[in-house]
């Protein structure tokens, strides 16, 4: 390691030395402040106006202890928001995180032409949802959008996917596997490589069918890999709100509204900011949960390498 | 990622057997997501250089007769994409910027000093990544509002100055490197900021630059807290530029003018993304979180 024996920093260096204590505080201080004024104040500042009535009606914030959240739980559309979330996460989740398996485990293998199959399922990933959403609006305009011409090849009528409320939310959950499946894909490759061979050598030689090693080497082998990639696709679905926005606007008739539309509808729209400070504690309430987990795991695998 | 020496069973003459039918339809299944994953993409960008004059429908659904650029130049008329493109490097940047002069320091004292409330601070910095920025932005907003910064550039930026997934993960490198080379570094009389740059911050390159990919691609495509937060050219960044775009009435379904200005914002970063897929697909495997 080399070292400039004098440096333009002596001058600083003097100054520093007079607080040796209070050096670490200072270093921490940054990342203390933003911290603290963008997550830990507002927190607490949202949990605390979720207790007020604060709208249109009433400008003045007047306490109404848990009205907000019975006003929520009484009203049939939040009721529509809390299923739409819960199919669309138990919907794009699984099927993301399988279909992410099934290819990791075909493409783990001598391939020609891998890098343009990682291409293919991996481009989605870095496109912004925003113009994945839009390219998909276009995928599912009525008459000659894709979709519509892919099923007629079937002889399945076409479908006006966004304005039918029993489709568009299964329009959504096409486009958000779309989006993450090759995401999941390269933790599972990665997994894959990971692997040690000689286990599945010896299971061949003692006669394992590929069915019997990939029961009961891979998949055990792998569940690290899918505890993770689970619980950042339920944040993500939960945080679902882009494609929304681009797509249907929640609508028709709040077929596709979810939490996090929900919450900006309620505060930009409805300009209902008790309403808006409930729902953000319903969700982050929820997303503790998985956010807890999560960081639980990392912590763990943090600290085997 | 292909590198792991496998035998090579390629090179065996062609039988019918279970395991070689299984795998010949395991290749046509990969094929077949694979087109139907690329589709899309491939689809816009046909229908970008569509002739405007062109209606589009089930038999002219591609190129049309000439593939023309004037959907993009009318594109740029009418949006401010280049302005859109500024704001969003600057954004980008200037929370990277910060963030790793934040992380460093932070990092530095997790990893190497002893100091009262040093676990609890340490705690409630990882509270952030527990609480996601995305059901923080009514108050956010209201911070925002107050501060007198709404629709300006750092307003799209402050909330992201300080992170805990950064700290998190310099704290962890940090604490990689040998305590001899700080004493040494130290005892050559070398103060705590030559001791931070010459001994601690070189080992810690890689993670820095895994860290800088997933923050660059993290707030490159963020869109919810810039929509709440700006309200004209000057400070929105391409994600809600686009929305704003493709939302004017005067763009309707003209798809050929709408697939182009998706194309105009995600061109450069698909062309990125082939030239650099490895370093790319890597920096997403080592940040999970963020």
């Amino acid at each position: 390691m080399r070292l400039r024996p004098r440096t333009p920093d002596t001058r600083t260096e003097r100054r520093f030395r007079i607080g040796a204590a209070a050096l670490p505080y200072l270093l921490i201080a940054p990342t203390l402040l933003f911290v603290a004024v963008f997550t830990l104040f507002p927190a607490i500042r949202v949990f605390y106006d979720s207790l007020f009535l604060q709208n249109q009606a009433v400008q003045e914030p007047q306490f109404t202890g848990f009205g907000n959240y019975a006003a929520l739980f009484q009203d049939p559309t939040f009721h529509q928001v809390i299923i739409n979330t819960v199919i669309y996460v138990f919907a794009t989740v699984p099927l993301s995180v399988f279909l992410a398996l099934v290819l990791a485990l075909l493409l783990n293998q001598k391939l020609r032409a891998l890098g343009l199959y990682r291409l293919a399922f991996f481009y989605p990933t870095i496109l912004p949802m925003v113009s994945a959403a839009t390219i998909w609006l276009f995928m599912y305009t009525p008459g000659y959008g894709l979709v519509n011409v892919f099923i007629e090849f079937f002889h399945i009528q076409s479908q006006n996917w966004l304005g039918d409320p029993n489709l568009a939310l299964i329009a959504l959950i096409i486009l958000g596997i779309w989006k993450q499946t090759g995401y999941f894909m390269i933790f599972y490759l990665a997994g894959l490589q990971g692997l040690p061979h000689d286990i599945f050598e010896a299971a061949s030689l003692d006669g394992a069918s590929a069915i019997q090693s990939a029961r009961y080497l891979t998949f055990p082998l792998l569940a690290g890999t899918t505890l993770f990639v689970t619980t950042i696709a339920v944040v993500n679905a939960f945080e679902t709100v882009d494609q929304i926005y681009i797509m249907t606007g929640g609508g028709p008739n709040n077929a596709t509204s979810m939490l996090l539309f929900n919450l900006w509808q309620t505060l930009f729209s409805f300009l209902d900011n008790g309403k808006a400070s409930a729902i953000s504690v319903i969700l982050i309430a929820v997303l503790l949960i998985f956010t807890v987990t999560n960081f639980l795991y990392t912590e763990r695998r943090g600290s085997y390498e | 990622m292909n590198k792991n020496p496998k035998p090579d069973r390629s090179r065996r003459p062609f039988r019918f057997t279970p395991k070689s039918i299984s795998n010949a339809l395991g290749l046509i299944v990969l094929a077949v997501i694979a087109v139907g994953w690329a589709i899309p993409m491939l689809w816009a960008l046909a229908v970008s250089v569509h002739p405007p004059d062109e209606p589009l429908s089930a038999a002219n659904l591609w190129f049309g007769s000439h593939p023309t650029l004037t959907n993009y130049a009318q594109a740029f008329q009418i949006a401010p994409f280049a302005q859109y493109y500024v704001n969003t490097i600057i954004i980008v940047f200037g929370i990277l910027v910060v963030q790793l002069v934040t992380i460093s320091l932070a990092g530095y004292a997790f990893a190497r000093f002893q100091f009262r409330g040093q676990n609890i601070l340490f705690f409630l910095i990882l509270l952030q990544l527990m609480v996601p920025s995305s059901a923080l932005i009514v108050p956010n907003y209201s911070t925002i509002r107050q501060l007198h910064l709404f629709d300006t550039l750092l307003a799209v930026m402050l909330p992201f100055f300080g992170s805990a997934f950064g700290t998190f993960l310099m704290r962890q490198t940090f604490r990689t490197v040998p305590r001899d080379l700080d004493d040494a570094a130290r005892m050559d009389g070398a103060n705590w900021l030559q001791t931070l740059w010459y001994v601690y911050i070189p080992p810690a390159r890689p993670a820095m630059i895994a860290f800088a990919l997933s923050s660059i691609s993290f707030h490159w495509n963020d869109f919810l807290w810039p929509l709440v937060v700006t309200n004209s050219t000057s400070s929105r960044p391409l994600t809600v530029g686009l929305a704003v775009f493709t939302q004017l009435g005067e763009i309707g379904a003209q798809w050929p003018l709408v697939t182009a200005g998706t194309i105009i914002v995600v061109g450069p970063l698909l062309l990125l993304f082939l030239i650099f897929q490895r370093q790319f697909i890597e920096s997403f495997l080592h940040s999970g979180l963020k």
